[in-house]
């Protein structure tokens, strides 16, 4: 498909949008912006650098509809809900792109600490005045999809936690979509929008699911703007259908002694792209941003990552894990820009991916532009099979090989599982892992240390 | 226990083993002495099933088996087990978990219950103890930042805790203290049984001095040039292995 017919194709979906969504002046011009740029360059094709391994043409190909049908039954949704939603977590539920307020659970916030659906916090002017400030101030609509979730997203989510507040449960977000209608393939723009005051804490959990057979795209733009000494820890999991498309694009911005973490498990998905982009705003940030990600048959996982150094003292780490089966393809980009001023950074950057079959494919590339001349810029990148002497040695105390393997490449990954600070994310994630796992005999004791 | 014939053997298209005859019976502690590159670890790799080895001709019987039919694991649950020369650190993997695992596929295999986690750890308590393995050593990663003493212990702990038919310890006593030695002499003397056969594959008479063998063989360029009583093995460490007729260069580790 040509760029031309993009915009042509979701034109119509665009005055649709503009119709439904009210909001202030700002941002439905920030709207009609990005739509603009978004048919002016359409789906990204190979030959734009930033998609150089990532063929998209399949989304392309495509023109996706808006789901007509927001709501599913108890029995579609149930198994998510209940394995996703701990009881300790302020919860909110999107079915197909819209807020479904029945599944949702928010309770005994602290006071000031807002935790709502996009549209109903644009309502209220208190929160509409801060919406307006941050949405889009860290999202770049000069990438393709950025664009297009800015102009077409009718609903998201908006959290706000004042200065010194410390949100003691976690904010879950599930994102699920159903089979909408027939054979139509449809596309979700949730927008997420996080302003975490000065001193304040939160922990954030991203869910995708999807449960349908028939195409779909998830496009998502996350906002983070954390300001001086804010601490937010930042969860993402997805596991689309098969079938479905992600598309995820996080931008963050971090304020002075700002400390920043997120995790990316990618599960499950057709292609799957999980874009970051982390801007070290002031002195002495800490910036993690590790991922694990497990593909087989002809799925496609892409973990692009940038973080730029901005100013002095700050440091980034940054560990991806992949397992790649059968043909699955796996892309890894890990930029680290350290401007002219940035002295003193340090960052530490790390791919590491198990390639189980002779036909699954990574790229893995590095990319360095070090302006500053007194810094720490460390990159390393493995790819490999399992270890020859390490199965031989489990098989020579009585492990079956399958088993043998299955505890390899668990082993491989719960190094980052280990990593999640959540305790119910991570058992639910061990647990996902493991039924992934051929024959893994189960009850596999972990080291939590 | 265990019969080899005229055992033949190669590693990447070099023979190591060329015509190795072994009998151990019931009971007994055979040790395996030779020189560097003699093919000691190639037969204790071999007898384990490691597939890097090939093997072009000779049989190795167990127990009425064609042990060379079987896969390592099957060996595993067989009753055969290789303490290795350099244990394998497998990160992410817990020792107690690994051990849990290997015990209860061994004891599906003698159809045998399988044991959960409280009895399993009082399975093991007593032979913990033994070995001096520590809780903290069973929630580590399996010999990952382990001393080589806490290595070469915890391979004895397994095959305490595994109850083999036929132990093979591959220069155990390699990296080891005269305390660490003891410690895992203790263990494998506590394991000598009517029922049970040991073969000590070492470069030095001194493990000897701690497990007394009934037998000894000399090995070198892939035969088994001379074999005797425990007396041999004293004689190898005051005369070295020079005096002894077909000691021939090294063919490989």
């Amino acid at each position: 498909m040509t760029q031309v017919s993009s915009s042509t194709a979701y034109a119509d979906v665009f005055d649709e949008v503009q119709r439904d969504f009210s909001g202030p002046g700002r941002i439905a011009e920030l709207q009609r912006r990005a739509f603009e740029q978004f048919s002016l360059v359409g789906i990204p094709t190979t030959k734009v650098e930033e998609w150089r391994f990532t063929n998209v043409s399949p989304i392309a190909q495509t023109t996706f509809q808006r789901p007509m049908r927001t709501s599913a039954s108890t029995s579609e949704i149930q198994p998510f809900v209940t394995n996703d939603v701990d009881e300790v977590a302020h919860t909110l539920v999107f079915i197909n792109g819209a807020y479904a307020e029945s599944l949702s659970s928010i309770a005994g916030l602290e006071d000031g600490v807002v935790v709502s659906s996009l549209a109903a916090a644009l309502t209220s002017s208190t929160d509409a005045e801060v919406i307006e400030t941050h949405f889009g101030s860290a999202a770049d609509i000069s990438a393709a999809f950025t664009a297009f979730n800015t102009a077409l997203s009718t609903d998201g989510v908006f959290i706000r936690v004042p200065k010194n507040v410390v949100v003691a449960a976690a904010v879950r977000l599930l994102f699920i979509t159903t089979s909408a209608h027939g054979d139509v393939a449809t596309m979700t723009h949730p927008r997420v929008l996080v302003v975490a005051g000065e001193n304040s804490q939160l922990r954030l959990v991203e869910s995708y699911v999807g449960t349908g057979s028939t195409g779909y795209l998830t496009n998502t733009v996350v906002e983070v703007i954390s300001e001086a000494n804010a601490v937010v820890d930042h969860y993402k999991v997805v596991r689309e259908s098969s079938t479905g498309n992600h598309i995820g694009s996080m931008y963050v911005r971090l304020g002075r002694a700002a400390n920043f973490s997120s995790h990316a498990i990618t599960l499950d998905g057709g292609i799957v792209r999980n874009d970051v982009h982390a801007l070290l705003d002031g002195e002495g940030v800490t910036c993690t941003l590790n991922g694990l990600y497990i593909a087989n048959g002809k799925r496609l996982v892409d973990n692009h990552t940038t973080i730029h150094h901005a100013q002095p003292h700050c440091r980034s780490y940054e560990l991806y894990k992949g397992i790649l089966d059968d043909e699955a393809h796996a892309v890894f980009n890990g930029k680290i820009i350290v401007a002219i001023d940035a002295q003193k950074t340090d960052a530490k950057q790390t791919n590491k991916a198990l390639l189980l079959s002779e036909d699954a494919l990574i790229n893995t590339k590095p990319e360095l532009e070090i302006f500053a001349d007194d810094v720490k810029c460390t990159h390393g990148a493995t790819v490999g099979q399992l270890d020859a002497d390490a199965l031989f040695y489990l098989r020579a105390r009585g492990l079956g090989l399958e088993q043998a393997r299955s505890v390899l490449v668990h082993a491989f990954a719960s190094d980052l599982l280990n990593r999640i600070g959540i305790e119910s994310v991570r058992n639910q994630l061990n647990e996902l892992l493991l039924a992934q796992l051929p024959n893994s005999g189960g009850g596999v004791v972990y080291d939590h240390g | 226990m265990l019969e080899v014939r005229n055992l033949h053997a190669t590693v990447a298209g070099t023979e190591i083993l060329k015509g190795i005859n072994l009998s151990v019976k019931p009971g007994q502690v055979h040790a395996i002495m030779g020189p560097n590159g003699s093919g000691k670890s190639t037969l204790a790799a071999v007898l384990a099933g490691r597939d890097e080895y090939e093997v072009t001709e000779g049989t190795v019987s167990f127990n009425g088996q064609d042990l060379l039919d079987l896969e390592p694991e099957e060996r595993a649950r067989e009753g055969v087990f290789l303490a290795f020369q350099y244990p394998v650190e497998i990160p992410g993997v817990n020792n107690a978990y690994l051990l849990k695992a290997a015990l209860n596929e061994i004891r599906k295999h003698r159809g045998e219950s399988e044991l959960d986690a409280m009895d399993f750890m009082a399975f093991v308590k007593e032979r913990m103890n033994v070995l001096q393995i520590d809780q903290e050593l069973m929630k580590r990663p399996v010999n990952e930042g382990f001393s080589g003493g806490e290595k070469k212990r915890n391979e004895i702990f397994q095959m305490a805790v595994l109850e083999p038919k036929l132990a093979i310890m591959d220069e155990t006593d390699s990296g080891l203290d005269i305390d660490a030695m003891k410690i895992v002499s203790n263990g494998v003397n506590a394991m000598r049984s009517p029922q049970r056969s040991i073969v000590v594959v070492t470069h030095y008479q001194r493990l000897l001095n701690y497990i007394v063998p009934d037998f000894v063989h000399v090995l070198s360029g892939g035969r088994i040039v001379k074999s005797g009583g425990k007396e041999l093995a004293l004689e190898l460490e005051a005369k070295g292995y020079g005096w002894i007729d077909g000691v021939a260069e090294p063919v490989g580790a």
